[in-house]
């Protein structure tokens, strides 16, 4: 270090330049295996080679195909909410690449961690770090947050969100986030505190590095993503409504959105609060979470908890949501117990803020709060359990139909009840005491939201990619991957629950206890299993994708689906609804199928407005990503001029006059009365043909046969 | 359609998953020495064996209906089934909505008034009294035993302020005897688990907690750490050995005679991040394992607290587990220096916040020590 | 629907036509938005809650309190809030642009007039060796009066960029709608600094 040399912080160690800040050729991880040749920076290199290569191949993909125009045109400045939704389901799944292989190495570090592993500690801390975040905030939230997106206008009879580029802005900063992410698999190094980053340990006292910036910039400012859209999702679903559309009258998917909006708004600035509280620590020297001079990071687990249980039900309400219409659907038949569900889901909702404190009985509090907090817990798990209930109750005295979400939703039910099982286990102090901080706790919460949440997702892609793409996944292939994932689940998770009572602490790299070693084995076996699962949904989107004209439904209507989305085409036009429908009750398009009069020709077309494009996004994007890297590495010129330029975008932006975009009725007549057309040159398809290149997305209403 | 090759295949996957979770502690005899709460050594750990069971049969009414349930309606209700009867527009039943809502909340009422009885019964700061012992039937044999827990980097340093010794890497405590401890760290935050004697509870700098427990048999069990803090981070497990009071004496006049005293100075190269062999080869020691130290500073654990709370800023290379840190530069305040209301801990109301008496005797008196008195020692 | 349902916002005589179920969405949307900073303001409050004694031997609220200042803040950040209100009213009735636009710069006044006062409190702490990095009672005492300043210096420049286009445009119906939402920003900005005030500079010396 130049003793000479101005740092910002003194004592940091860094040697700092107004150019470059802290950032050094040393700081690029691609050289890493060359400066130093073992296993484990070979894995750390090479992570970062396929990230830098990834994103190669796709920019020479985009470039020799002539893509960059229709890239730039139809995704990154459409306001389409359809279109967003997809890109941010997009970013999910590419982040679970990164996600799903960190888990794998783990599960090999951890098979001989007896012995010692192949990691360093450094690495992997690292892997624990990103792996948890990258899957909570990057996969996770952007898979829900895309299914309400893509779901939310058409479910309600909308056009778009209220706010459509601010809806863009959401993905903006989403990607913001994501990029933080992965540049630092690339440059310099993530935080090493677990996904929760407990200060003082990412403090600047014990970590002065960017990792811990890194995590602060990505989570907050694709926290403040987040915060937005829930907004948006609120304000369309309680404004744009089609007539007659009572919230009574919603599908339960919106329900289930509606409640997880408005925990997005309030659940997220107390992570927001406390990442900038993080910030202001590392960078100016404040003293919120520090050990010394009155900080407390006492504060920090009660305002991360603030919103880091809220945001467990955030993930996986729509979940919920999904496998309401799933069940419905698939068991043709009416959803049982509507009300109870909503009020279910109302109750979750509100309860969940009310329990944070169980992620740490353990810090010392009377028995008086840890009590209230364990029955509170406990009062959570009623509806929870009243839901599964209701799901069976909508399946019983159905015609069960074993497509691929159907196993999804079975897999659910089966593995979900052990998550919720452990779940009340861990509510109760007294036994959380013994399990929390184990192995007990990561079984738990991978197998509510692997089961839970990303089950959901699946199913639902499998359930609304038709709708999206105007072809149905391949149905074997999507079989064979479902079962990969209930049995890798199994297998990766399951064993954890035994190491953990047997008191292995999660995030542990080694371990002394050779009785640990043959669940470790099957653990890892369950994590290549998981991971060829990961490999099958990639088998089966190729397989689908080459087979696409024998699976088209472009008539809309694949599933004899009960919801206004799918009395639309496939893909729903970019206006949704040639005219917007007049609801007369629940499950609004079975109803109309059920009364014989479902495509009907309006008898009146008018002009749409919509939204034109908006380089919004991507324009925050950059100056976001800007602030954050700059932040992260001390750049301070990088950070002052992203923030500048934003600031006064945002007010000069408001002078220029938005006009939108006019579709003229004759262009809407002409191609709803071609799909129309198309639709009543058709037979109907049976639900036996469901699975069969006759399905065209035009079904026969067959219930009364099938009685 | 359901595909029943695949169905074949995952099957006896999960029955093998469902056996081994089935038969956990017979796993565990398998060469471990070192006791968890499965098989506990203590009526703390013990009774949070009772809830695990009690609670999983109770949480069992709940789940059972739905793993035997989805199965029997997925085949009886499947499309093909047209025997099955099918009613499309049954979407309601009021008896099923009540016995839906009814029976998971009374379960949770049910599990509410345990776990709310068993933590006040528990409770890491209630001491182990003649009541609790009448309460939970275990015998208290001895006076109890006070030992302040440090976490450093790594390792776990023990204080026995009465008995004027100290210990890295392994707590000895006489059976029968309850134990009140004290916890700090000097560090980052950690969690302190004897998860065969009791639960865990979290140490933090400039901060107390408290645990207490007792050891009804002897044997062995781990204190681990188990929140993250850093890269050696696995390696700080000691050994809890629960002995009877002849060798736990006969182990305290051991560690008295113990060629190091625990002082600032030494105190502060322990302090080191590194595991406890490190330490040894820091402290001058030779050979390996635990470390017993002479201990003559009966506040030592209270100015540990206490150094962050003086009204000084802690610097980096005064902060141990800190990249920085340089043994040189740690103070351990005086007594006197500490501001008012100095040693505090997590919670309001708790008997923990004390001002801190600077007189001895009234500092004794305030944090419930007492000197180490010949006549109730056995 | 009735007609009265739809004219949700009388403050702005918007009539009933798409400007006005427009300026409905905008600013529903604006009350949700307004309640998240609610949140985050009071998740800062309670942090200073519990941060209240953590003076770590370093100045404590009677150091950091100087009443007639705050006493002067207030009112200029109260009659700041006044301000817009009657340029809100001038808006409503029509009474021209150049009315509101007066009462709009008045507004804007008192606000920087506040801010500059605020300026000269807080470095009149940093003179005392008051600075956020003294303690965790000084971090979040900062945090929270500089969240609040950074917010009423967003408001201004949001004054700056409405006075630009009402001159531009004049008072359309998505500009009253904007005027409307940023008078909202500026009353609740308002009752962030009542409970400022009450919270950490009275209940500090009381």
């Amino acid at each position: 270090m130049n003793e000479d040399a101005w740092t910002p912080i003194p004592g940091s160690g860094f040697d700092w330049n107004p150019l470059t800040g802290r950032l050094h050729w040393g700081d690029l991880k691609l050289l890493e295996v060359f400066e130093d040749p073992s296993i484990n920076s070979f894995v750390a290199s090479a992570a970062s080679w396929i990230a830098v290569l990834a994103a190669l191949a796709i920019v020479i993909l985009l470039t020799v195909k002539r893509r960059w125009g229709w890239l730039w045109s139809e995704w990154l400045v459409s306001v389409d909410h359809k279109k967003i939704g997809i890109m941010y389901i997009l970013t999910g799944f590419v982040m679970m690449a990164r996600g799903v292989a960190e888990g794998v190495v783990m599960r090999t570090h951890q098979a001989t961690a007896y012995q010692g592993g192949f990691l360093s500690n450094e690495h992997w801390a690292e892997l624990f770090s990103t792996h948890g975040t990258v899957m909570i905030f990057f996969v996770a939230m952007p898979f829900i947050t895309g299914f309400m997106n893509y779901l939310i206008p058409l479910q309600i009879g909308a056009r778009d969100m209220a706010f459509p580029v601010l809806n863009q802005i959401s993905l903006g900063l989403t990607a913001t986030g994501g990029a933080l992410v992965m540049i630092s698999l690339v440059v310099g190094a993530f935080e090493t505190g677990g996904w929760t980053a407990y200060p003082p340990f990412t403090g600047a006292d014990f970590d002065p590095g960017p990792g811990p910036d890194y995590w602060v910039w990505a989570i907050v400012l694709s926290g403040i993503g987040s915060m937005l859209s829930g907004l948006n999702f609120a304000v369309t679903i309680y404004k744009l409504r089609a007539p007659g559309m009572t919230f009574m009258r919603m599908p339960v998917f919106c329900w289930t959105a509606l409640c997880t909006s408005i925990l997005l708004v309030f659940a997220l600035p107390p992570l927001t609060v406390a990442g900038l509280m993080q910030a202001l620590d590392r960078l100016a020297g404040f003293h919120f979470f520090t050990n010394d001079l009155g900080g407390n990071m006492m504060n920090y687990a009660n305002l991360f908890w603030m919103f880091g249980h809220p945001e467990v039900y955030i993930l996986i309400l729509p979940a919920y949501g999904i496998y309401s219409e799933l069940t419905a659907t698939f068991a043709a038949k009416k959803l049982y117990g509507y009300t109870s569900l909503v009020l279910a889901t109302m109750s979750i909702a509100v309860v969940s803020f009310c329990v944070w404190l169980h992620h740490f009985y353990t810090m010392g509090q009377s028995p008086t709060i840890n009590a209230a907090f364990g029955i509170a817990t406990g009062i959570i798990a009623i509806p929870t359990g009243v839901k599964v209930y209701v799901w069976m109750a909508t399946l019983w005295r159905g015609r069960i139909r074993f497509t691929v979400p159907m196993i999804y939703m079975a897999g659910f039910f089966m593995l979900f009840v052990i998550g919720g099982f452990s779940g009340i286990i861990l509510a109760n102090p007294a036994i959380n005491w013994q399990v929390h901080n184990t192995q007990f706790i990561v079984a738990h919460f991978h197998n509510v939201l692997l089961p839970g949440l990303i089950f959901g997702i699946f199913a639902g892609v499998h359930i609304w990619f038709p709708k999206a793409f105007g072809f149905r996944l391949h149905e074997r292939a999507g079989a064979i991957t479902a079962f990969l994932w209930i049995a890798g689940f199994s297998l990766t998770f399951l064993p954890l629950y035994v190491v953990g009572l047997l008191g292995y602490p999660r995030r542990s790299a080694a371990f002394e206890d050779p009785a640990f070693i043959p669940y470790m084995i099957v653990t890892l076996c369950g994590a290549f299993v998981l991971l060829s699962a990961f490999i099958g949904l990639i088998v089966t989107l190729w397989l689908s994708v080459r087979h696409r004209d024998e699976l088209a439904v472009p008539l809309g209507d694949p599933w004899d689906g009960r919801t206004l989305e799918w009395a639309t085409p496939s893909p729903p036009p970019h206006y949704n609804f040639a005219v917007i429908p007049e609801i007369t009750g629940r499950d609004a398009f079975a109803t109309e199928k059920a009364e014989g009069r479902p495509y009907v020709t309006p008898t009146e077309y008018r002009d749409i407005h919509m939204p034109r494009d908006s380089v919004a996004g991507v324009f925050v994007f950059l100056c976001t990503t800007a602030i954050g890297f700059g932040l992260t590495w001390w750049i301070w010129w990088l950070a002052i001029l992203g923030a500048l330029v934003l600031l006064g975008w945002m007010f000069i932006y408001p002078f220029f006059d938005r006009t939108d975009e006019v579709i003229p009725a004759e262009t809407v007549r002409l191609a709803n009365e071609a799909w129309i057309a198309a639709i009543s040159l058709r037979e109907g398809v049976d639900r036996d043909d469901e699975t069969t290149p006759r399905n065209r997305g035009f079904a026969a209403t067959d219930m009364e046969q099938a009685t | 359609m359901a595909r029943p090759f695949a169905t074949a295949r995952f099957l006896p996957i999960c029955v093998l998953a469902l056996a081994m979770l089935a038969f956990p502690a017979a796993a565990q005899e398998v060469g471990a020495e070192a006791r968890g709460f499965l098989r506990p050594l203590g009526p703390i750990a013990e009774l949070q064996r009772t809830e695990l069971i009690w609670a999983s049969v109770l949480i069992s009414i709940a789940i059972l209906p739905v793993l035997i349930g989805v199965p029997v309606i997925l085949w009886r209700y499947r499309r093909r089934n047209t025997r099955a009867r099918y009613a499309p527009d049954w979407s309601f039943d009021t008896r099923l909505e009540i016995v839906m809502w009814v029976v998971p909340a009374l379960i949770v009422i049910a599990l509410s008034v345990w776990l709310t009885q068993a933590v006040i019964r528990i409770d890491p700061y209630r001491e182990i009294d003649a009541a609790m012992a009448d309460e939970m039937g275990f015998e208290i044999e001895g006076p109890p035993v006070r030992v302040d827990v440090v976490g450093l980097d790594w390792k776990w340093l023990f204080l026995y302020p009465e008995e004027g010794i100290a210990s890295v890497g392994e707590m000895i405590v006489p059976v029968g005897h309850p134990v009140r401890m004290r916890i700090t760290s000097d560090t980052v935050m950690q969690s302190f688990m004897a998860s065969g004697l009791a639960g865990q509870i979290y140490a933090m700098a400039g901060m107390e907690t408290r645990l207490n427990l007792i050891a009804d048999e002897p044997g062995v069990t781990l204190a681990q750490n188990t929140q993250y803090n850093g890269p050696h981070f696995p390696s700080q497990r000691a050994p809890v050995r629960a002995v009877p009071v002849a060798e736990f004496d006969a182990w305290a006049d051991d560690a008295r005679r113990a060629g190091v005293t625990l002082d600032a100075e030494s105190y502060a190269a322990l302090a080191v991040a590194g595991t406890v062999d490190d330490a040894r080869e820091r402290l001058g020691l030779d050979g390996a394992g635990p470390i017993q130290l002479r201990l003559d500073d009966a506040f030592l654990f209270d100015r540990v607290v206490g150094r962050y709370r003086t009204g000084e800023p802690v610097p980096r290379d005064a902060q141990p587990g800190s990249p920085a840190y340089t043994p040189d530069a740690t103070f351990l305040p005086e007594m006197a220096n500490l501001l008012p209301g100095a040693l505090c801990g997590p919670g309001d109301g708790r008997p923990v916040e004390r001002v801190a008496g600077l007189s001895l005797s009234a500092r004794l008196a305030a944090l419930d020590l007492s000197l180490p008195d010949e006549e109730t020692r056995p | 629907m009735s007609a009265k349902a739809q004219n949700a916002h009388p403050g702005m005589n918007l009539g009933y036509g798409e400007g006005a179920r427009k300026a409905e969405v905008d600013v529903f949307g604006f009350w949700v938005f307004l309640m998240t900073d609610l949140v985050t303001f009071g998740l800062v409050f309670a942090i200073f809650g519990t941060m209240v004694g953590a003076t770590a031997g370093g100045p404590g609220p009677e150091e950091v309190t100087d009443l007639r200042s705050i006493a002067i803040q207030t009112a200029l950040l109260l009659g700041s809030s006044f301000a817009f209100s009657w340029a809100s009213l001038s808006m409503k009735y029509d009474r021209g642009r150049g009315r509101t636009l007066i009462f709009l710069s008045f507004a804007a006044t008192s606000a920087l007039g506040f801010l500059v006062m605020e300026f000269i409190d807080l470095r009149h702490l940093v003179e005392i060796g008051a600075t956020p990095q003294r303690s965790g009672y000084l971090s979040a005492l900062w945090a929270l009066v500089g969240l609040h300043g950074l917010h009423v210096a967003v408001g201004l420049l949001g004054v700056g960029s409405l006075t630009g286009q009402i001159l531009l445009y004049g008072l359309t119906d998505k500009i009253k709608s904007r005027v409307t939402r940023l008078g909202l920003y500026w009353h609740f900005l308002d009752i962030v600094w009542v409970g400022i005030f009450s919270m950490v500079y009275l209940a500090g010396v009381a």
